[in-house]
């Protein structure tokens, strides 16, 4: 049950920075009320940085990784969740066993 | 058993069995995460302790995954730190947006369960909220076992995660992307949602490849709000 000083100093700042970008939306509320363009550019951070976050895995990885997540947004048009993760492991451990 | 009527208000435990009912699929969904989170966090040198310690703390996968990807000898805390607030910046609007719909709750309710506030029980709450009074039991009751499920399953993926070896030979790292790409696909309604996708991946896949990570989260989600700006339209915007 030893913990370094860094890893629990990492560990509490991104708890910390996490909880605060929770409390703030509470706090804020009602007030952060946007229309028009102000809404749309706010309504887009969410999906925009998923996207962000995976986006070298999928374009700057390998070919094994660039189709599979090809078929997997193809199967999260019309699959539920857990059958989009499937088909996503799935495929990509199939594409990497072919990439060699 | 006593049924209550259907037009009077639910008990709490049937609006906790509710929560329970519809988070479960994200429930499961997250265990292949929590364990590779689990495994890879042990195989950095982080104790089961600190892994659970950082999943009940920081609560945020995504987030949690991106610093793992980023940990090495010594830690780069600062780095860490700010993708981590980047990832999780979406959770000021999240929960500014759900904030007004928990407004009846007390305040001990209403901290807890912003904490434990993921992607998942968000957009179900946001979609109960649209149809009826969102309860304590719904929102709090069934985020904590959401906050139990996730803890618990990174715990066993830090003592099982190193003898099993490498995840990446069962595609489990690629559980993560394929969770992503599930999530963005439940936002993205109307082409001008694929606009702002396609903006967010080539500019993030763009800034990885020349700045490296974290600076390819906080592009992307610019150019994903600049393509939003672009492509708005005055009319109401009424879902297909």
């Amino acid at each position: 049950m030893t913990m370094d000083a860094t890893t629990l100093l990492a560990i509490l700042g991104m708890a910390i920075g996490t909880y605060a970008c929770r409390l703030t939306g509470l706090m804020v509320g009602a007030r952060l009320a946007l229309t028009g363009r102000a809404k749309a550019a706010l309504d887009a951070i969410p999906p925009a940085v998923l996207t962000a976050v995976i986006a070298p895995t999928l374009f700057a990885t390998g070919w094994p990784e660039t189709i599979a997540g090809a078929i997997t947004i193809l199967a999260a048009m019309r699959l539920p969740l857990l059958g989009v993760i499937l088909t996503g492991v799935v495929s990509v451990v199939v594409l990497r066993a072919l990439a060699g | 058993m006593t049924e209550a009527p259907p037009d009077s208000a639910a008990s709490p435990l049937s609006e906790w069995r509710d929560g329970v009912a519809e988070l479960a699929p994200a429930m499961i969904a997250a265990m292949p995460l929590a364990l590779l989170y689990g495994a890879v966090a042990a195989g950095k040198g982080l104790s089961p302790f600190a892994v659970a310690l950082s999943s009940g703390l920081v609560f945020a996968g995504g987030a949690q995954l991106a610093a793992i990807e980023m940990w090495t000898s010594p830690v780069p805390i600062a780095g860490i730190i700010l993708s981590t607030v980047l990832i999780n910046a979406r959770y000021v609007l999240m929960a500014a947006s759900l904030a007004p719909k928990v407004g009846h709750m007390p305040l001990w309710a209403r901290l807890l369960g912003f904490h434990v506030l993921a992607d998942e029980n968000w957009a179900l709450a946001e979609r109960r909220a649209a149809a009826r009074r969102l309860t304590l039991a719904y929102f709090l009751g069934a985020g904590a076992v959401f906050w139990v499920n996730w803890v618990f399953w990174s715990w066993l993926g830090a003592i099982v995660g190193p003898l099993i070896g490498d995840p990446r030979r069962f595609g489990a790292d690629f559980a993560f992307t394929a969770i992503f790409i599930g999530l963005v696909a439940g936002f993205v309604t109307t082409r001008r949602h694929v606009a702002v996708v396609v903006a967010s991946a080539a500019a993030a896949t763009l800034v990885h490849q020349t700045f490296g990570s974290p600076w390819h989260v906080l592009a992307g989600a610019f150019a994903g709000m600049a393509m939003a700006v672009i492509v708005w339209r005055p009319e109401p915007e009424t879902a297909a």
